[in-house]
């Protein structure tokens, strides 16, 4: 009874003071990412996370100082484990969808790339439209714009979806998919490295805002207005005064923040 | 509205009610794949098992090898082996032709799943075997019967009923266990499940996915216990 008591008292003493540090201030974020998705955020060799995110966010919580702690968590379940509460923002190069939007709030935009098809070096045609890639395997991660964007305009396309995009990409080195739909630039980073002697560029879709939303923010839950409010300010800030270029160009050599 | 609209109608839960037809097309994927590997996996299992009983010792070994590894690594890894392994022996499995095959991640679930399944059977098998008493061996020999008719008729049908129940639980394990096959984009159930959780972030349909789940497992349960039942009528029941 006596230790059920103390239990019951520390529960209370930590919701209380949990309470008062939302009242105040906001000084610790928890972050959840893939670290799957070179060279936005991957997981090395050591274990460490690294990619644009990972600098560009630590960037921000120096200015904002607030101390930033990182946690790495499979894309499928990276919308639930934040409404879960396991961490407090998600930067995982996530498109601002409406389909998102109705679980999650979302920062202002630090990142709009284009999306692109790669195939085997084999495939001469550039031609990308849903009636050249009938009957074709494409492939591409699952819960993404991707898949939504395939499942509506290449429905007569045999679709596979895999639980990260490093698996497709060796799928199609492998010789299993025809083509991968991903961002350009992660896409980039797999053909000018592991995939560099099998698979080349064939095209950029067209951005169909319905599906793509208005580009890469943060996720937040929908209660955390002050937070959501607090990381624009900051991203705003950064594309301004030119810190947010200084570490895109670290890891890119072209736009991130395509019109 | 579809027969597969219904539970979720009924239910009153509109992410199992859109999701329901993909659901149950996973399922019956779940029980394609799962009675394709465990019925060939017997077949395999009991030769294997034989081999290990009977065979010369340098098979024995390799039989032993054979099924420590696939009892002793988890199937997980075993699949992503097969799908992804095959991979990076692609020109080589062109050559002889396999490749065709391997190309599926079907094909490469239900390979890796026989060949795990094989290995827990052909330890049921062998176990069920060695226990039919010695005697049952001298009775049939001192009746003249040859070898393999002893065995066939004597031996085996004992060990069956030895083996029923291990089997039965090999079965619900599989069952249970082909849901890795969603990680090499299989649409099973609990791909399926997986989809529709990604899309609605509904949680019910977890929930719903062990329904089903549960509903395989509890009738192979009932059907296990009717075969045993007939199986052993010869016995008293107690």
């Amino acid at each position: 009874m006596k230790t059920m008591l103390r239990v019951a008292a520390a529960a209370a003493l930590l919701a209380g003071s949990t309470l008062l540090a939302q009242a105040q201030q906001i000084t610790e974020i928890k972050i959840g990412t893939e670290g799957a998705y070179p060279p936005f955020n991957n997981l090395n060799s050591k274990g460490e996370l690294e990619g644009f995110e990972i600098d560009y966010v630590n960037m921000l919580c120096d200015k904002m100082k607030v101390k930033c702690t990182w946690v790495a968590q499979d894309w499928d379940g990276i919308i639930p484990a934040l409404l879960a509460k396991k961490y407090d923002v998600i930067a995982a190069g996530m498109n601002a969808t409406d389909e998102r939007k109705k679980r999650v709030d979302f920062t202002a935009v630090y990142s709009r790339t284009p999306f692109s098809f790669i195939a085997n070096k084999s495939v001469s045609s550039n031609d990308i439209s849903p009636a050249a890639l009938k009957g074709k395997t494409i492939g591409t991660q699952g819960s993404t714009v991707h898949a939504n964007y395939l499942e509506k305009y290449y429905k007569d396309s045999n679709i596979k979806l895999y639980p990260t995009q490093e698996e497709a990409n060796l799928d199609l080195k492998n010789g299993r998919l025809d083509y991968v739909l991903a961002d350009k630039l992660a896409l980039n980073d797999f053909v000018s490295g592991q995939g560099k002697d099998c698979c080349k560029f064939i095209a950029d879709i067209k951005r169909d805002p319905a599906i793509h939303g208005p580009g890469v923010g943060m996720a937040v839950r929908k209660e955390d207005t002050a937070l959501r409010d607090m990381l624009s300010k900051a991203i705003e800030q950064s594309i301004a005064d030119g810190s947010h270029k200084k570490i895109a160009d670290k890891w890119f050599t072209i736009t991130i923040l395509a019109d | 509205m579809n027969w597969c609209e219904y539970p979720g109608a009924w239910l009153g839960v509109e992410a199992i009610q859109n999701y329901g037809c993909r659901m149950f097309a996973g399922l019956g994927l779940t029980l394609q794949l799962v009675g394709l590997s465990v019925g060939l996996g017997a077949i395999f299992g009991l030769a294997l098992a034989l081999l290990k009983l009977y065979g010369p010792k340098p098979v024995r070994a390799v039989v032993t090898g054979y099924t420590t590894f696939f009892r002793g690594t988890p199937l997980l890894a075993q699949v992503f082996l097969v799908y992804y392994g095959a991979g990076q022996f692609r020109p080589f499995l062109d050559q002889i032709g396999l490749w065709i095959f391997f190309r599926d991640a079907f094909f490469c679930a239900a390979f890796t799943f026989t060949l795990n399944t094989a290995a827990y059977q052909a330890e049921v098998f062998r176990g069920a075997i060695v226990s039919v008493p010695r005697g049952q061996w001298e009775a049939g020999e001192a009746l003249g019967l040859h070898r393999i008719p002893l065995f066939l008729k004597v031996i085996l049908p004992q060990a069956l009923m030895v083996a029923l129940r291990p089997l039965g639980n090999e079965l619900v394990i599989m069952v249970k266990s082909s849901a890795v096959a969603s990680l090499v984009t299989l649409y099973d159930l609990m791909g399926a499940t997986r989809l529709a959780f990604a899309r609605s972030f509904d949680l019910s349909v977890y929930f719903f996915a062990a329904a089903l789940y549960l509903l395989i497992v509890e009738t192979i349960r009932r059907v296990w216990g009717l075969a045993e039942r007939r199986l052993t009528r010869h016995l008293t029941h107690a």
